[in-house]
């Protein structure tokens, strides 16, 4: 019996020699995720159910990230229930403001995730720690209680594409435009149930950051999770972060995937989402005349180091368009200092972007850049969804940083190779 | 167990920003999130739907965020079930962990008219048109899942 990746993580964790696609199974849980929009429902789900301990106070992590600093009153007490809840039961990862990031940066940075692992959250991009070889997924808030209760979570044994990458990404091409090619090539359920397995001689490429931000979109293909080959670059990301034991699961090579798709990462060009799905993919040369009125760079798929880096070296010495508002979050406290350290911070501030503290804020039009009617914002986030950033009838067109930071510029959607 | 109401019609990808947008998270409060259900593609749903209504949407219902508080919404609202061609995983799971009927059924959605009169036996998985008087059947739960229903969601289950 072959396996993929995934169903190899998943029979391991559920104490099983072999699973296939399809097989329904109880698994052991290396994490559990929660956030201040989402423990609250789990919380009172947890409470209701009258449990009265937690499965292991280490294997918890609720991060105080979406609304936070808390927008309003409603906000404040959303993070106060989850505050006293993290006190009560002792749990060892609760992430505050001050300390906080953007839950999907902070875990791999802190090594609270780690490849083998089998990690649910109760927020759609937990999806992301497959870049580190990990099974992870979104679920929702009873399965975050239920999970924090018990330790386990039931699942079904999903069925897997093949991503194979080859070649080499050209400059201002980055992990953001390899999950955008893809979603607009299998649109947004193309992998519904699925898992995304990437693999191929293109990975060696890859940076972890690129990695974190393509598994991080593998559920707008409706994915239930992305998953890579761990290689030294895993290794060596991993090293000095995750001081426990992991396991390194390779797929058979005989293991069935129902897709294979390949995809040249030399081909690649910029790429942009249109609204209202990440599906409705142009490459930039297709984009043609689309004026803006805000730019966000940052969130869970693009608000790291590479990131910042990304969009500095496209603002340094240049200014943000007038009219048009550029908000940078960098996704955690480390990200944020290191902007500092390598100076990406001045350029930032000289060119007349707005700095903020880690939030996810804007991405889900919470706060920190709402856009008003008919306005229009190049993001570097992972929804383009109707009113996703605010007024019903504002648009969110998906892009790499770069690509954010060049529009930011010059007030349109832009090739980077035009400014630079 | 039946339901019986009449149809509220949407199309594909009906995302959880639409089912209810973020804004409205600061709170968890399920009767407040009602109101704002559907609000971006209609806003007068949560005036006009009534208890034991019928929504029904085309391809990959409720994609998007893990938020409980769609599928809570939609059942404070009143829908008695949700009908899909299909469903978006953690929207699925979500649905049946609070214990929101839901039914794919590709024929059913696509057929089936906004305003219809429909009723649903979840025991049989049929789905009647009265209006029309067209039946369709729907693909039934797998007993694991029945289980969780039976129990009155996940952590009546494991209890």
């Amino acid at each position: 019996m072959s396996m993929t990746m995934t169903q190899k993580i998943l029979a391991d964790h559920a104490g099983l020699k072999e699973v296939k696609a399809g097989q329904l199974i109880e698994a052991r849980l290396d994490m559990v995720l929660g956030n201040d929009i989402t423990s609250p429902v789990a919380i009172n789900e947890f409470e209701k159910a009258g449990f009265n301990s937690v499965f292991d106070k280490s294997k918890i992590s609720l991060v105080m990230d979406h609304f936070t600093p808390n927008k309003d009153i409603k906000a404040a007490q959303q993070c106060k229930q989850t505050r006293t809840f993290a006190r009560k039961f002792d749990i060892d990862n609760f992430y505050d403001v001050g300390n906080m990031g953007v839950e999907h940066a902070l875990l791999p940075e802190m090594g609270l995730v780690a490849a083998g692992e089998c990690i649910i959250g109760a927020d759609s991009h937990t999806c992301t720690y497959g870049a580190l070889g990990a099974f992870s997924t979104g679920v929702g808030s009873t399965d975050m209680a239920a999970g924090m209760a018990t330790g386990k979570a039931w699942f079904k044994v999903p069925a897997a594409i093949k991503v194979e990458l080859s070649g080499k990404l050209p400059q201002y091409v980055s992990g953001k435009d390899v999950i955008l090619h893809l979603i607009g090539e299998i649109g947004v359920d193309g992998a519904l149930y699925k898992s995304l397995e990437f693999m191929g001689d293109g990975l060696s490429s890859l940076s972890m950051d690129d990695r974190l931000c393509i598994s991080n979109m593998a559920i707008e293909a409706g994915a239930k999770n992305g998953i890579f080959m761990v290689d030294e670059t895993t290794v060596e990301y991993m090293k000095g972060r995750v001081n426990r034991e992991y396991k390194i699961f390779k797929p058979d090579e005989d293991a069935e995937y129902d897709r294979v798709i390949k995809i040249d990462l030399a081909a690649l060009r910029p790429t942009v989402a249109f609204p209202h799905l990440p599906e409705n993919t142009k490459t930039i040369d297709q984009v043609g005349e689309v004026k803006i009125d805000q730019v966000v760079i940052g969130s869970c798929t693009n608000g790291r180091l590479e990131d910042m880096k990304a969009a500095a070296d496209i603002l340094k010495g240049r200014k943000v368009a007038q009219d048009v508002r550029c908000i940078v979050i960098p996704a955690t406290q480390h990200i944020y200092k290191e902007c500092i350290r390598l100076g990406y911070m001045d350029i930032f501030i000289d060119a007349g972007c707005a700095v903020s503290t880690p939030t996810c804020g804007p991405c889900l039009g919470g706060y920190m850049g709402i856009l008003a009617e008919h306005e229009r914002c190049v993001a570097t986030t992972n929804r383009n969804f109707i009113g996703r950033m605010g007024h019903n009838l504002s648009e969110v067109y998906l892009a790499n940083p770069a690509v954010a930071a060049a529009s930011a510029v010059t007030g349109k959607i832009t090739d980077p190779q035009e400014v630079m | 167990m039946k339901a019986c109401g009449r149809v509220f019609k949407y199309g594909d990808n009906i995302d959880t920003d639409i089912i209810i947008p973020a804004r409205y998270l600061n709170t968890s409060d399920s009767k407040e999130l009602a109101q704002h259900c559907m609000e971006p593609v209609d806003e007068q749903f949560f005036k006009n739907v009534k208890k034991g209504d019928i929504m029904i949407g085309g391809f990959n219902f409720g994609c998007g965020s893990s938020r409980e508080h769609a599928p809570i919404a939609i059942k404070e609202c009143g829908i008695s079930c949700v009908i899909a061609k299909s469903f978006a995983r953690i929207f699925y799971r979500n649905a049946i962990n609070i214990g929101l009927a839901i039914m794919e059924c590709p024929e059913a959605a696509e057929a089936i008219q906004a305003g219809s009169e429909v009723s649903v036996d979840f025991d049989t998985g049929v789905i009647k048109d009265i209006t029309s008087g067209k039946e369709y059947k729907a693909m039934p739960f797998p007993d694991f899942i029945n289980n969780i229903i039976k129990k009155g969601g996940l952590l009546n289950s494991i209890k």
